[in-house]
């Protein structure tokens, strides 16, 4: 088993709105998995149709090579977290974790208790009463007890302070480690995951527009800038994401993978959000080629 | 023992980061033949960052020969960098700061000083590699 979530021309329509469309993506196994894009993308959409939650509506997708929500095998293989830390604001942490035991085969409860006592959180206290973080780590710990072999997160910091964020994060690292296990989580904000994930998946206008592992597309994309030059007139294998042009310069974003020697640009490297930023520039959006990375 | 730290506005990758860390740890003889390096899980949850970013960090510090990784132990340095190269420090600076003096009196200000500098180290790099 080598692929975590295989999308074959995915879609999803709401009524007669499109909220994901021909989405193929293919993302192997033992990643971190950021899906960015701005809000109303369709990300909370391909993890629902990941998690079982929704059908699509054209197309098909397999997570660790089931069926979505197949059955009991698929279910206690995939953890979800949803949007929002979802807990029973009237049940207490002990309660949380009892329920957690009941409903998942393969709950693992030594570390769910040793989670919760580390995180210094009371087992008699309600979820009501947590803090924002708080909530959000109790969340995670009954994703992380499961013992899923791909955990899902939709927006798991989107609410949370910087230093909540930052903790949350650093738990769900540190279980990478100690648990090998996937993650796909989702953010409209790419610096909450530019440390985090090692592949990355951009969504905007309900399709993808990239996708591949972290270090080879920012290995791959270059920022050209230097006088002002047509598209057109650009070295063949030089496709470009996004383009700015005064009356005397040009500013591109492209994709090669062959070195750039022309002399005439001064070439940098990008970093993740301005990668992120290139593709989901409107402007010449539409006839762009979705780029895929081919393993 | 060392404690890594991340620049995330340098523009440099972060396993190039951990690297260099290490590196300049050595060169600076805070580091030394036997010292352990952090536990993978120990940098990801202080960082909150990929382990893979680690892992790539510490494969490729083995790789230069710097550390050795112990199967469940941790990894510990192999060799020092301070010594050798550490006597012509002293020679090379004062090259420099003569070098600098002839920069300044040509008018040159630290821009300037800089943007030449760097020019001419990237250009004989690449002459290196060509």
């Amino acid at each position: 088993m080598t692929s975590v979530l295989q999308a074959q021309a995915l879609g999803k329509k709401y009524g007669r709105r499109w909220a994901l469309r021909e989405c193929t993506v293919d993302i192997p196994a033992g990643h971190v998995v950021g899906l960015v894009g701005p809000n109303g993308a369709g990300k909370t959409t391909l993890l629902k149709l990941a998690g079982g939650q929704l059908e699509p509506t054209a197309g098909g997708i397999t997570v660790l090579g089931g069926r979505p929500a197949a059955g009991p095998a698929q279910l206690a293989k995939v953890g979800f977290v949803a949007q929002d830390t979802p807990v029973y604001a009237g049940l207490t942490v002990a309660e949380h974790l009892r329920l957690g035991a009941r409903l998942n085969p393969r709950w693992d409860d030594a570390l769910a208790r040793e989670r919760i006592a580390r995180l210094g959180l009371a087992p008699d206290q309600r979820a009501g009463r947590l803090s924002g973080g708080q909530r959000a780590q109790l969340a995670l710990t009954l994703g992380l007890a499961k013992r899923p072999e791909l955990l899902i997160l939709d927006e798991p910091v989107a609410s949370l302070d910087p230093l909540a964020r930052r903790e949350f994060l650093q738990g769900l690292m540190e279980a990478t480690v100690e648990h090998a296990f996937s993650v796909v989580l989702s953010s409209h904000l790419v610096s909450d995951l530019e440390r985090i994930c090692d592949f990355l998946i951009v969504l905007a206008d309900s399709r993808v527009r990239v996708a591949g592992e972290v270090e080879r597309l920012l290995a791959c994309h270059h920022r050209l800038s230097g006088p002002r030059r047509d598209p057109d007139r650009l070295s063949a294998g030089q496709q470009v994401i996004s383009a700015r042009h005064t009356d005397r310069q040009s500013t591109y974003v492209i994709r090669t993978d062959a070195p750039i020697h022309d002399p005439a640009w001064t070439v940098t490297r990008l970093s993740l959000e301005d990668l992120v930023l290139a593709y989901m520039d409107k402007r010449i959006a539409e006839d762009r080629p979705v780029a895929l990375e081919v393993r | 023992m060392i404690e890594f730290y991340l620049d995330s506005r340098s523009g440099v990758s972060p396993y190039l980061q951990l690297v260099q860390q290490v590196r300049q740890a050595l060169r600076l003889g805070l580091l030394h033949e036997g010292d352990q390096l952090p536990t993978v899980k120990d940098v990801v949850a202080g960082l909150a960052i990929n382990p893979n970013t680690v892992l790539k960090a510490y494969r490729e510090l083995e790789h230069e020969g710097l550390v050795a990784a112990r199967q469940g132990v941790g990894t510990f340095v192999t060799k020092t960098l301070a010594g050798d190269s550490l006597a012509a420090h002293g020679p090379l600076r004062r090259d420099l700061r003569r070098w600098l003096a002839g920069a300044r009196k040509a008018g040159l200000d630290d821009e300037s000083i800089e943007a030449l500098f760097m020019t001419t180290f990237r250009t004989a790099s690449q002459e290196d590699i060509a």
